[in-house]
Formats: structure tokens, C-alpha cells, sequence
């Protein structure tokens, strides 16, 4: 089996990993859809179509449920905030401090003091998702004409009216460039859950022993394929949710 | 647990206590679960220093040719108007394409190593330069502008002396967000064999949480004090905003 992987790699620029052939895209994507033998396993097939997809669902799974997490905390908070124009210092020096946390501490902290599944990886995915949604909510409300909300008020609307029909129309470009930005920080971090335990399409990447080079840059390809493809999503949603007028306005 | 949990000693030097029930009493700190061993980490410290080279050297390559290219695209879009969308859209996808995932596209092309890390980095950071560029240019009021053209000024001295120092402030928090956001990922380099400071994070195996702590906090610390650094620069670079404000 061995020696067939050898054969299958053919020549090119030589592996740190000797026994591994040295990867192409042609391989990689073969990789995708039909399952290889691996050197580790003792010729076991691993990778193919099925794999993959399970792979994909999971790490879908959890970039959704994470990002809902950071939602669900993140979006009342900073249109509150926004709203009253209160919190200024929390919310924008929230968004640039969460920038600085790394990545691979935060999962692996996570994972060392929590400890591994789901559960704790939806929870650390999260607080990456936090500070972009609500600095952008609340950057997006207070961008708000402050005439629009006079007149909203003027014309006998409750504050809940004014947030709801008047200020979060207006801010949804700028509270989607939150959400799109937590949805990239989130699926990138989701490649890397596998070492908390959870088998997103990082297991492709991480345990290379098991799937080889071929499996590392098959994984590449799908995580960065989804990233592309959720992106492309959330734009077009974007354009579903901006109002008729702004898009006019803007052209 | 791992090679370092006890010392072996020489045959005949047993310690006397060296028999003892073990418990997490008489155990080193790090064959424990608790979260930070203060003993470990004085006489260990030393192992970060490389990493922390490692991960300066990777951030700063990787934010001065982004720069360097980013800055020189948007120029070009700011006297090519058609270029800026398709520039944009360019920029974007690499800036949404997962860094670990870049590594391994770059796999089959460039190997492993600092290269590929730094090229991946660089990938990541464009569209933040880019992007806060064109806006600072674009937020040049043109009143400015025609003032300058007034005096005689050329296009080009007026892109030099007028419109990129009034963009100035848009442009270094563009390079602040970066920089922080390129020392964060940087230390999933070690994936792409590029070094830093996520190699340290799991030497230890990932139950060692002092070596976490220690590698994460040396990353944090790092982003801050460039973040402190860019807006210093930026203070110096705008005295007209302080007298603006004051």
C-alpha cells in the first residue's frame, strides 16, 4: 500500500514528511470524492465523498450554532447601547481588544480548563463572534441620522419603534459587516476545533499521519470553498435585508 | 504523563523522600492539573524567546509587503475609479479564505516554512489595508482639494502633501487592525511549519495549561504594544487633529 501511495505522488519538490507523496491539487481533489488508502491505518480507506461531507456538517454545524451563541449575546447589547448612545468605550474597545485573542490559545484554553466536545468548542467559537457584531451594531445605530430619529419620535413612535423600524434599517449594512466578519473568524477557527476533540474538516489538516498530504490540502480546499460560500451568502442576504431606498441612495 | 513529569535520578542517590505516596501534594506543579505553575515557568521562560523572534519576524513581514502592496493598489484605484470594485472583490476573497486553509492551498506550491506562512499572512491583510486607504481618500473633503489645486499644486503633489496626510489617520487604523489581527493568527503558522508562538502552545501536550497562559499572554502583550506603537505614530503624524480637538 505503501508503495502505491510512492507511485501516486510521482515526483516534485520533495516532503518534509519522506514517506508521504508530495501533494497536488489533481490528487487533493481526488481525495474529495473517492476514499484512499492510508499509510497509518495499514491500508485502511479513509477520506472520500461520505467523510468529507460528515467532516463539513459538523463544522457547519458548529460555526451556525456559534454564531447564534454570539448573537444572541452580542446583538441586544450593542443595539441597546447604540440606541442610547451609552457604552462607547465598552463596545468599540471590546471589538479592537478581540482582535488581539489568539486563535489557537483561545481553543486550546479552552479546551485544558473546560475541557473537549461541542459544547466547549460553540462556547470559545463565540467569543471570537462577540466584539465584530457589537461594534458594528453599535457603530451602525449611533451612524444613525440623529434628524431620522427626531422625526421617528415626532411622529409618536415608541423607542422600541424607533430601534426596530427606524434605526435598524438603516444600520443593516454596517450590522451585516459584523455578522460577516464573526461568520469569517468563526469557520476560520472551526478548521481547528478538531484539537478540542470536536472532527470538523480540520481533522484533514491536523492529523496528517492518518490522510497524508493529499488529505491536508483536500481539507484546505473544502474549508476554504465553505468560507467562500458562506460569505457569498451572507452578501446576498445583505442585499435582501437592505431597504429599497438606501440601495438607491447609494447608486 | 510526559517526559518531563519526574526526574530520573542516578542509582544510589535516591532522596530519601523520594519513595512517597504521590499526591498532588508532593508532585511537581506540572504533573498537575492547576492552572499556572509560577516554579515551571521562571525556569522555562527562556524557551519562548525564540517563538516570540519567530512570530515578530512572520507579523512584520507580513504586515510591511501587505502594506506595500495594498497601499500601491489603492493608489492605483484612486486614479483608476474602474479598478477599485474588482480590486475590492479581489482582496475580499483572500481576506475570507481561512488562514490555516491558505497554508495547505499553498501546500503543493510553495512547501512548508516561513515563506508560506508569510505569504498566507500577507493574503489575510490586504483587504484591511486596501479597503481603509481608498475610504481615507475618498473622505478627503474636496473643497481641500481644489484649494490646493488653486495654488498651483500638480496631482501628484496634491496625492502626496494634501490628500494622503488627511487620509493618515484611516490608513493607520487600517495598519492597526491588521498588525493586531496578523499577531493573533500568526500563531496558527505553526501549521504551515512558519514557527512562532503556536508552537509553544501545545509542546506540552494540551493539558498543560502554564504554557498556554504564557504563549498566549506573550501574543496578546505583542498586539497591544504594536497597537500602542501605530497610534503613536499616528499621534505624531496628525499635530493638526490635537489642535482641531483641543
Amino acid at each position: 500500500m505503501a508503495d502505491d501511495a510512492l507511485a501516486k505522488g510521482g515526483s516534485g519538490v520533495s516532503s518534509t514528511l519522506p514517506h508521504l507523496p508530495a501533494a497536488s491539487f489533481q490528487t487533493a481533489i481526488e481525495f474529495i470524492f473517492e476514499a484512499q488508502p492510508s499509510n497509518v491505518t495499514g491500508g485502511k480507506l479513509v477520506g472520500g465523498l461520505s467523510q468529507t461531507i460528515e467532516l463539513a456538517m459538523t463544522q457547519l454545524e458548529v460555526t451556525v450554532l456559534a454564531l447564534a451563541l454570539s448573537m444572541v449575546v452580542a446583538l441586544p447589547v450593542g443595539l441597546y447601547l447604540g440606541h442610547r448612545g451609552t457604552g462607547e468605550l465598552l463596545a468599540v474597545g471590546l471589538g479592537h481588544a478581540g482582535r488581539a485573542i489568539p486563535e489557537l490559545a483561545l481553543i486550546a484554553f479552552m479546551a485544558a480548563v473546560i475541557g473537549v466536545g461541542t459544547l466547549n468548542v460553540t462556547i470559545a467559537l463565540a467569543v471570537l463572534g462577540v466584539p465584530p457584531i457589537l461594534t458594528n451594531a453599535f457603530v451602525g445605530i449611533r451612524q444613525v441620522d440623529r434628524a431620522s430619529v427626531e422625526a421617528a419620535r415626532g411622529i409618536g413612535m415608541t423607542e422600541a419603534e424607533v430601534l426596530s423600524k427606524v434605526e435598524v434599517p438603516l444600520a443593516i449594512p454596517t450590522l451585516m459587516t459584523g455578522i460577516r466578519g464573526a461568520t469569517i473568524a468563526i469557520v476560520a477557527t472551526a478548521t481547528i476545533a478538531p484539537l478540542a476533540g470536536v472532527l470538523t474538516l480540520g481533522d484533514y489538516i491536523i492529523n496528517e499521519n492518518v490522510y497524508g498530504e493529499d488529505g491536508v490540502v483536500a481539507g484546505a480546499i473544502v474549508v476554504a470553498l465553505m468560507a467562500l460560500g458562506l460569505e457569498l451568502l451572507l452578501a446576498l442576504l445583505q442585499r435582501r435585508l437592505t431597504s429599497k431606498g438606501l440601495k438607491l441612495s447609494s447608486a | 504523563m510526559s517526559s518531563w513529569a519526574l526526574p530520573v535520578a542516578a542509582a544510589g542517590e535516591l532522596p530519601p523522600d523520594f519513595f512517597q505516596e504521590r499526591t498532588s501534594e508532593t508532585l511537581p506543579c506540572q504533573a498537575t492539573s492547576k492552572l499556572f505553575c509560577f516554579d515551571w515557568a521562571r525556569e522555562n521562560i527562556d524557551r519562548y524567546g525564540t517563538p516570540t523572534v519567530q512570530h515578530l519576524k512572520l507579523v512584520a513581514l507580513a504586515v510591511l509587503i501587505g502594506f506595500a502592496i495594498a497601499f500601491t493598489l489603492a493608489l492605483l484605484a484612486h486614479r483608476r475609479r474602474w479598478l477599485r470594485a474588482p480590486l475590492l472583490a479581489a482582496t475580499g476573497v483572500l481576506y475570507t479564505i481561512p488562514s490555516v486553509a491558505f497554508f495547505f492551498l499553498l501546500l503543493p506550491l510553495t512547501g512548508r516554512g516561513v515563506d508560506t506562512a508569510v505569504i498566507a499572512l500577507t493574503a489575510f491583510n490586504l483587504q484591511i489595508i486596501y479597503r481603509n486607504t481608498i475610504v481615507g481618500l475618498a473622505n478627503v473633503p474636496s473643497p481641500v482639494k481644489d484649494a490646493a489645486r488653486g495654488m498651483g499644486l500638480t496631482d501628484r503633489q496634491i496625492l502626496w502633501r494634501v490628500e494622503l496626510p488627511l487620509a493618515s489617520p484611516e490608513i493607520i487604523a487600517g495598519l492597526r487592525i491588521a498588525t493586531v489581527s496578523t499577531v493573533a493568527i500568526a500563531t496558527l503558522a505553526k501549521f504551515a511549519g512558519g514557527g512562532g508562538l503556536g508552537v509553544p502552545i501545545f509542546a506540552n501536550g494540551i493539558d498543560f495549561k502554564t504554557n498556554i497562559i504564557i504563549a498566549g499572554g506573550i501574543a496578546i502583550l505583542m498586539a497591544l504594544s504594536f497597537d500602542a506603537i501605530l497610534y503613536g505614530i499616528q499621534w505624531r503624524m496628525t499635530p493638526w487633529r490635537r489642535v482641531a480637538q483641543a
